[in-house]
């Protein structure tokens, strides 16, 4: 057991001293959960709009009135005539013109019915999207409240939306699971997966297979310490989200670390099994970067929705773990899910831990035949 | 007590249909230094390998410090040293750091290892050093560095695997100094090498060509075997009819 804590903290202690990738490591989760948290984001604030009142009546004044009221927008121009609206739109500040029609309540009361167009500077698509929806929504919950207290009948249907668990579509709230997948993928597989190569590439590794010690006290010597970082990285990244972004944690903390772990298992068992295939530390990044984060990133549901993917990437995202991860993650964190709820991709994760470390020990052996 | 400190007969290696080792039967005294030549892709790495326990043999026997290399390669491990040619120091440890390391691994005691490391130290020249990271050291020091280390745990025999590339001629001769006075202390040194003048301070010496054991002996007898006036001649000959190219 002394050789093994020898190793062990031969381990650290070389971590320790390689100061650039420890500022990365425990640097990384705090920039980009500032990052995802703050500059990325699929809510909207303060978006500089311009109306065009043709109508000027009550209505359609308390209407703006709300439109202001928001966070979401500013209403930086009244404008008096369509012709301007071009104009505006080139300047290039203006996201959305809201068009009133002439006559706006009279033709409410009377015909159940007063137009409002909405037009946006559709160059940048998402934006435009989210701009509009905004205020249609606004503008719907007006009607509505309208219905109820003027009985101005209202012809149709009315859909009634609630957005269940992230109310206010707050996208930190979806961001901060992927991150954490993101991170120990990071941290536990590259990092692993660099640390294992890089014995071999410098030709410890050979001295280390001639020792006594055994194949597995390396494995596990040179896991453990990527371990710790990364439960250290895992508990840094939920400070912030609980406590700077407000992240709703709906869930059992046990429960959570328990996957959490569960996950980080994952990762380092990937990290061990691609340090069996590369040969040198380039390989094993390339590897880890393109073939693991890349698709982490872009298949896992963390930013895009598997969902919306088309049927063959839907079926690619089956075998990427930290789909899985996020799934749980997000259940647990918003929803407040149980183990009974999440059993199903908890018992994935645990098959493709069990496999890849299966798969490790059979390269590390066939290596050694 | 073994009779030799290495005793092969028969010793193969295939992968797959390629022949790396074949049929290689040598022994090796115990307290001399043996020099085991060959082009590259000859088989010495193969059957380092083997003898070091890094490999499984396909068939054959062979015995290091009288211990069956199959069955007992857990005991024969304790009691091999190896050194490669990359030195395998680590660059973001200290001298002592890496002492204390692969001390460590090798399982000796806290005591013994605090007295072992400053022994080490002033025996390399290394004392003032002691604390420097090894990535700031001359190739020479590392080599004398790493050689102390694979040594540390008194084993039986050592295994240097080109432990002379891409130093100069001065350190060259400096290190195997080194080696005459660990074989004085009645440790075997196995070495390879490329240098042929190297191969002249070897007690004894075998040249592989295509996984064969083609020539053995000392150097001097090998000269009047071969008609060669050096051990360079010999090894050109022989290796000029091997039919592998290099790899």
């Amino acid at each position: 057991m002394n050789s093994f804590a020898g190793f062990v903290i031969k381990e650290f202690k070389q971590i320790y001293r390689d100061k650039r990738t420890l500022t990365v490591l425990f640097g990384m989760p705090v920039i980009m959960m500032i990052l995802f948290g703050f500059a990325i984001r699929n809510e909207i604030s303060n978006a500089e709009i311009g109306i065009l009142d043709r109508s000027k009546d009550e209505v359609t004044h308390q209407i703006i009135q709300k439109l202001e009221a928001t966070d979401a927008f500013q209403v930086r121009a009244y404008l008096q005539d369509v012709n301007e609206i071009e104009a505006l739109f080139r300047e290039g500040d203006i996201k959305e013109v809201v068009v009133f029609e002439a006559n706006f309540r009279q033709k409410l009361v009377r015909e159940q019915r007063a137009d409002i167009q909405i037009i946006t500077d559709a160059t940048n698509p998402n934006l435009a999207n989210l701009v509009q929806s905004y205020t249609a929504n606004i503008i719907q919950d007006y009607v509505k409240a309208l219905n109820s207290e003027d009985q101005i009948e209202q012809a149709g249907i009315m859909p009634k939306v609630r957005m269940m668990y992230n109310p206010e579509l707050r996208s930190v709230n979806l961001f901060v699971p992927g991150l954490i997948a993101v991170i120990l993928m990071l941290v536990s597989t590259l990092m692993t997966s660099i640390s294992i190569t890089r014995e071999k590439e410098m030709g410890n590794m050979e001295i280390l297979l001639v020792s006594p010690l055994k194949p597995y006290h390396i494995i596990i010597g040179k896991v453990l310490p990527y371990l710790v970082l990364s439960v250290v990285n895992v508990i840094t990244i939920l400070i912030l989200a609980i406590f700077v972004f407000q992240v709703p944690f709906e869930g059992s903390y046990l429960l959570f670390f328990a996957e959490a772990g569960l996950f980080t298992l994952t990762a380092l068992a990937l990290g061990v099994f691609i340090s069996s295939v590369a040969s040198d530390q380039q390989t094993a990044m390339m590897i880890s970067l393109a073939g693991l984060l890349l698709p982490t990133v872009l298949l896992s549901g963390f930013i895009f929705p598997v969902q919306s993917m088309p049927e063959v990437l839907q079926w690619i995202s089956h075998i990427i773990p930290a789909k899985w991860f996020l799934i749980i993650v997000r259940g647990i964190m918003l929803k407040g899910s149980e183990l009974l709820m999440v059993w199903k991709e908890t018992l994935i994760l645990i098959g493709m831990t069990v496999f890849f470390i299966a798969l490790s020990l059979k390269k590390f052996k066939v290596r050694l035949q | 007590m073994p009779e030799y400190a290495i005793q092969t007969e028969n010793l193969t290696r295939k992968f797959g249909d390629f022949i790396a080792v074949d049929h290689i039967s040598f022994e090796v005294q115990k307290g001399e230094i043996f020099g085991f030549l060959g082009a590259n892709g000859a088989g010495k790495t193969t059957a380092m390998k083997m003898l070091t326990g890094l490999l499984t043999p396909t068939s054959g026997k062979a015995l290091v410090t009288g211990r069956d290399v199959y069955t007992e390669a857990e005991f024969i491990k304790k009691q091999i040293g190896y050194m490669s040619q990359k030195f395998s120091l680590y660059d973001d440890l200290t001298p002592r750091e890496n002492i204390r390391f692969y001390g460590g691994i090798y399982g000796i005691s806290e005591e013994y290892l605090s007295q072992k490391i400053d022994e080490v130290l002033e025996g390399t020249g290394l004392k003032d050093q002691g604390d420097k990271l090894v990535q700031a050291l001359p190739l020479g020091w590392k080599q004398k560095l790493a050689f102390s280390i694979a040594i540390l745990h008194n084993p039986k025999i050592v295994f240097l695997d080109e432990p002379t590339g891409g130093v100069d001629p001065v350190t060259r001769r400096a290190f195997w100094e080194q080696i005459y006075e660990v074989a004085e202390q009645g440790i075997t040194v196995f070495v390879t090498t490329h240098y042929m003048d190297e191969a002249e301070y070897c007690d004894r010496l075998s040249i592989m060509v295509d996984g064969r054991m083609d020539a053995i002996g000392s150097p001097e007898d090998l000269k009047h075997e071969f008609s060669a006036s050096s051990v360079e001649e010999i090894f050109i000959k022989l290796a000029r009819s091997a039919k592998r190219g290099d790899g």
